[in-house]
């Protein structure tokens, strides 16, 4: 069950649509296998950071939960989506490919010479604002344009995906400070709560717990749920992006780094470890 | 000249502040900073004037989300808390982005050189003129007096390009009473034509340099060029080089480090590519910070950048021919 907590208590909207939960589920497991694929081709990508952020890129697209339009990526009434944690985004290639941003053929190209698809993406990629790479801009950046879209008297929401590793940035509470002020209700901001930086278990480095606590404190709403249940996903991104009671949001999506390969699963290191191709396709074959 | 004396920063924030009547489209940030003029501007514009308090990363991130709706921007903070602070903040989602996107984010550094020169070294600002213009498509500006800065208003506004605009922090006198003088197409005005040296001057130091070359015409005889550098980014060289290629030395005066690639760099890139045999003289400060207390005149006497070290520079120079 997903919990909503904070001031302004959210309703749940209860969701018994098990042909969607079966589609999602279905969408997921093909956009984890796409993006081994995309990583058996490009090994420099960081695999591990992308397969965590899997069912949250999947609800969030083929749930329709943001507004957009494929072929005119710049359009005005779509919903912003801000891939602050570029390091784990590789996932959403085959997502934006398949629903029409680019040619489904770049795919193969990642990380090759002549494409716009790099390691790290950046707004030279259809679909994507803002440039990604150098952690904790995505939220300020965010809080400017939600400010904006207050302005304009806009109905558009703005997502943030964010790495729990990236809640070291000083920026980051800058940004949070500022939302919670400003009242900015039309912001979610997603941590993809995988435990693991480069080089340990956040807990190990600097623990942020209680992260509720926090950002409750500085006026957010909060909700945890297993970021890997796209029910759960589904149902929270629908009450959140709904929901205008003055205070922004923070969905702590609790996720496994590396989710679906066992090898990496676990291991503290895995950020900066890759899966071998000839590997790949063992665990293209489990996985189905 | 009538040299009406005002603080740039005024002037220009009046400015914005009528424009924004009009243009619905403008947002003013601070970074926690004021002046006797913002005051009026934030109580008339509360939904688009923002303290976003002492926190200058964020004052750029906010500034690139609203300028990525369409929105012009001013973000006004001290000047070396503004660059350097943030810098990685202007390097991301300024200028890179910028590469890819219509942005318009100007940011007003209040504090240029030694504005703030009793406040010590972290409120000197001697990096920011090399920093930012290391920086792709950000436009540099250095305004010596307040006319400039009005004039570059309207720029300010349809130039959908981030800027840097470095700002004295003290009331100086006025340098342009013509504005046809003005080009923020070539960066640069021949304030005085000169025999055999000219100096190159940007912001306060201009003001230095008239002294200094007013009295070598009327004590000395001496006819020495002045051309005044208010845009480092872009700059028109070709038309540069016409102007100096006269002349047998070119001093560079600015109130920032030297050998880092500032105005005497933007100058001695132009005649290095072009083998012209003049010889470049940097004046400005050493690889060291400013830690001795005292006035703006007295720290540039110790930093030999006094009207008086200016006069010594040139009668060497006119020695050696």
């Amino acid at each position: 069950m997903c919990t909503i907590s904070g001031k302004g208590r959210v309703k749940m909207v209860t969701v018994d649509s098990n042909s969607r939960i079966d589609f999602l589920r279905k969408k997921a497991l093909w956009v984890r296998k796409e993006t081994l694929k995309i990583h058996k081709i490009a090994q420099e990508t960081r695999i591990a950071s992308s397969l965590s952020a899997v069912e949250i890129f999947t609800v969030l697209y083929y749930g329709k939960i943001l507004s957009y339009d494929a072929k005119d990526p710049a359009w005005e009434g779509r919903d912003r989506f801000i891939v602050s944690k570029g390091h784990g985004a590789i996932s959403l290639y085959p997502i934006l490919a398949d629903l029409g941003y680019f040619d489904k053929k770049e795919l193969n190209n990642v990380c090759h010479e002549g494409t716009f698809l790099g390691g790290i993406p950046d707004s030279l990629i259809p679909g994507f604002e803002t440039i990604n790479g150098s952690l904790g801009h995505g939220p300020g950046v965010a809080c400017g344009i939600a400010l904006a879209l207050k302005r304009k008297k806009a109905r558009e929401v703005v997502f943030v995906l964010l790495g729990d590793g990236e809640l070291y940035e000083g920026s980051v509470w800058e940004a949070i400070m500022f939302a919670g002020e400003h009242k900015l209700d039309n912001l979610i901001l997603i941590l993809d709560n995988n435990h693991i930086c480069m080089l340990d278990y956040c807990e190990k480095i600097l623990d942020m717990s209680p992260l509720e606590e926090k950002f409750k404190s500085f006026k957010w709403d909060v909700v945890t749920l297993d970021g890997h249940d796209v029910n759960q996903l589904y149902d929270s991104f629908i009450s959140l992006k709904k929901e205008r009671n003055h205070r922004p949001k923070l969905l702590i999506a609790n996720t496994v780094k590396g989710k679906g390969v066992h090898s990496l699963e676990k291991d503290p290191l895995c950020h900066i470890k890759n899966v071998k191709p000839a590997d790949i396709d063992k665990i293209l074959e489990e996985l189905a | 000249m009538t040299a009406e004396i005002k603080t740039t920063r005024d002037v220009f924030i009046e400015q914005i502040y009528k424009r924004m009547y009009e243009d619905e489209k403008i947002f003013f940030l601070c970074a926690d900073f004021g002046s006797p003029k913002l005051d009026i501007l934030r109580e008339k514009f509360p939904d688009r004037f923002i303290n976003v308090g002492i926190a200058e990363q964020n004052l750029i991130n906010i500034a690139t989300g609203l300028a990525l709706e369409g929105y012009t921007v001013f973000a006004y903070a001290i000047a070396p808390f503004l660059t350097m602070r943030a810098y990685e903040q202007i390097r991301i989602n300024l200028s890179l982005q910028a590469q890819l996107k219509d942005i318009n984010v100007n940011l007003i550094g209040v504090g240029a050189g030694l504005s703030y020169d009793v406040s010590g070294p972290t409120h000197h600002c001697l990096e920011d003129l090399s920093l930012m213009r290391t920086l792709p498509h950000l436009i540099v500006f250095s305004p010596s007096d307040w006319a400039l800065a009005q004039k570059f208003v309207d720029y300010s506004i349809n130039v959908k390009k981030p800027k840097y605009l470095r700002f004295d922090g003290k009331p100086l006198p006025q340098i342009y009473e013509d504005a046809s003088a003005i080009s923020f197409e070539n960066g640069f005005t021949e304030l005085f034509h000169g025999e055999r040296i000219c100096l190159v001057t940007t912001g306060y130091m201009t003001h230095k340099a008239i002294n200094v070359v007013t009295k070598c015409a009327a004590e000395k005889n001496l006819s020495i060029g002045l051309i005044d550098v208010y845009l480092l980014k872009p700059f028109n060289e070709e038309l540069f080089y016409d102007t100096i290629k006269h002349y047998a030395h070119v001093i560079t005066i600015e109130e920032g480090f030297v050998n880092k690639g500032g105005l005497d760099g933007l100058v001695s890139a132009i005649l290095d590519s072009r083998n012209s045999g003049i010889h470049i003289k940097r004046m400005g400060f050493g690889d060291a910070y400013v830690f001795e207390i005292g006035n703006r005149e007295y720290l540039h006497k110790l930093n030999n950048l006094d009207e008086e070290s200016i006069n010594t520079t040139i009668k060497d120079l006119m020695r050696e021919n």
